[in-house]
């Protein structure tokens, strides 16, 4: 069954192209945008700009670590530069130049992965964006932003290039279902409450909102009214969401398409351990490196699935419920 | 100021400079050493626009240290330029200063990019260029490596690029002191055939005498009549230059002087 389709979702749709189309909303609305390409713009949606602005298009080369180092010149000059690659080669093959060209100075660069998390499956763990997220949250002035949907998608690369500082934007080779409709509305560092309920909150980011969506109605089917949340803001977090959910409904299950160890969920049970400790569990992928296999396949093996999480939040309702 | 003896005489001072706000705090005295003439003729020889007043004014010239390293230097020349008063160098290396043990970019005026790993300012050298088409403004931009830096590979990524682009108002300047930290460049990791890899690249070069400021500015300024290229002056100097037992002796790099060393350096130093 396909994602979100439990959850009554529209049908999926490819993010390259929404978030093609947020960089060229981006563009058309600031002059200062540009947009650095690491040689996939076809595979990441960055050749919506050349085509409308090819004097702002700037194709690179394979060459992370020098399209990281232009993209703080351009910074520094007042440019706002998008940085398009996979999530996996901006930040494995870039990160000192990220840390220090950019981030120590905080410099307005937007940093754009696309085919992030396990959405690679088939080619294997080499290409995985796997320690992506990790990774950019550990740069002190990061805002990390991970789209859960199309709409979500081009609304937040609008968002991330009206924000002054430096951004992550996560993007997928998978397509996914529509969690919105195009009148929403989004505020980085704010979640937004995408199900209401009272029993447990899952919270969820990117991928996991749509399969926390199916969760819930599995859960429904139990009688277990399920809150869900899209923390499509992973840094900083949205402290008054989880302190409400910790608060009103008493048990927390996070799902992310990343390393458990530094990933969203440890972030959100440190958040949790601080202000109003309630029994959690951290759905995410363990310390080993997925198989080459399709994405489907690699949720499975992860404890990723709708009926991972339906499970988790079972048990913590029951631990509730003992207590 | 730009006669070539007082452009000397202040090298010399900046030697002095050097070793006043190490003298605490510590710092890499012989790296920075190598590059005083090649920083003084950039900044006070003329070839550059910048106005200290106005830091972040839009047309001024761009000079980014790539060679972090070299902080020790860049302050003082920084200070006698006029960005700041020569008495804030005194905080170098202290919490709070805004003089990190390498430069970082937003916390001290004049400084263009932040450094102290090796090998990003030529790309961010090279997106200082892209600004400026974008803006219509002819600014130039010149980038200090050092030589064992050449060994990063993101060097000659951006040395491709800035060739694929024409960037002919891009000058890299190389220290080439000839040593890395731990030996002589040439038994370490060697860079040979240097120029030649340059000239592959597309580059214009041209090799100079690193500690003559005459022969610096000559070929600061037939490069920028160059057209259609990035250029690369190769500056041949000596590491720790103007202090006999530092100029001999490789193991200095990062190493503080003792109080009897630092009075023996500015005794020759002060004699040159």
């Amino acid at each position: 069954m396909p994602i979100g389709a439990r959850a009554g979702l529209k049908p999926a749709d490819q993010l390259r192209n929404y978030a093609g189309q947020g960089m060229l909303e981006a563009a058309q609305l600031n002059p200062k945008v540009v947009v650095l390409d690491g040689d996939l713009g076809n595979s990441t949606g960055a050749h919506e700009v050349k085509k409308a602005f090819p004097d702002r298009f700037f194709n690179i080369g394979i060459a992370e670590a020098n399209m990281v180092g232009i993209g703080a010149g351009l910074a520094s000059c007042g440019y706002i530069p998008i940085l398009t690659s996979l999530g996996s080669f901006l930040w494995y093959n870039a990160y000192d130049q990220a840390r220090l060209s950019v981030a120590l100075a905080g410099l307005n660069v937007k940093f754009l992965g696309s085919h992030s998390g396990f959405s690679t499956g088939r080619e294997g763990p080499s290409s995985m964006g796997t320690e992506d997220i990790v990774l950019a949250s550990a740069l002190a002035p990061m805002t990390v932003l991970v789209p859960c949907d199309p709409v979500s998608m081009r609304k937040l690369v609008v968002a991330a290039c009206a924000h002054v500082g430096p951004v992550y934007i996560r993007s997928s080779r998978e397509p996914l279902p529509h969690v919105y409709a195009e009148d929403v509305q989004f505020e980085i560092g704010r979640a937004n409450v995408v199900r209401q309920g009272t029993d447990v909150t899952l919270i969820g980011c990117g991928l996991m909102v749509p399969v926390a969506l199916d969760a819930a109605a599995i859960l429904a089917e139990e009688g277990i009214q399920a809150r869900v949340l899209d923390m499509h803001t992973v840094k900083p977090l949205d402290v008054a969401a989880i302190m409400a959910a910790a608060r009103e409904t008493g048990a927390i299950v996070t799902g992310e398409e990343q390393v458990r160890t530094g990933g969203v969920g440890s972030n959100i049970a440190r958040v949790v351990a601080e202000t109003y400790p309630v029994p959690m569990r951290v759905l995410a992928i363990p310390d080993v490196f997925p198989d080459t296999a399709s994405p489907a396949e690699i949720m499975q093996d992860c404890g990723l699935t709708a009926e991972d999480m339906a499970g988790a939040a079972r048990e913590l309702v029951a631990v509730k419920c003992a207590a | 100021m730009s006669d070539i003896a007082s452009l000397r005489e202040l090298a010399r001072q900046l030697r002095l400079d050097v070793l006043d706000i190490t003298a605490g705090p510590g710092g890499h005295v012989s790296s920075a050493f190598s590059a005083v003439e090649i920083l003084t003729a950039m900044y006070f020889g003329g070839v550059m626009r910048y106005k200290p007043e106005e830091p972040n004014w839009p047309e001024r010239d761009r000079f980014l240290l790539s060679k972090g390293h070299a902080a020790p230097l860049y302050y003082p020349v920084l200070a006698r330029a006029g960005y700041v008063p020569l008495e804030k160098i005194k905080s170098f290396r202290q919490r709070g200063s805004g003089l990190h043990g390498h430069p970082i970019q937003g916390s001290f005026p004049g400084v263009e990019s932040s450094s102290g790993s090796l090998g990003q300012g030529l790309s961010i050298g090279l997106g200082h260029v892209l600004a400026g088409r974008l803006s219509g403004l002819s600014y130039r931009v010149n980038v200090l490596l050092g030589d064992g830096e050449c060994e990063e590979g993101q060097i000659w990524e951006a040395a491709m690029a800035a060739a694929h682009w024409k960037a002919d108002n891009l000058l890299a300047v190389v220290d080439h002191n000839k040593y890395q930290q731990t030996g002589p460049i040439a038994r370490e990791m060697s860079l040979a055939p240097f120029a030649e890899k340059w000239r592959a690249f597309g580059w214009e070069v041209a090799e100079c005498d690193g500690h003559d400021i005459a022969d610096i500015l000559a070929k600061v300024q037939a490069m920028q009549q160059v057209t259609g290229k990035p250029q690369v002056i190769i500056a041949h100097t000596v590491k720790g230059k103007g202090v006999s037992f530092i100029e001999k002796d490789f193991s200095f790099h990062g190493r503080s002087l003792s109080p009897e060393q630092d009075a023996q350096a500015r005794e020759e130093i002060r004699c040159q």
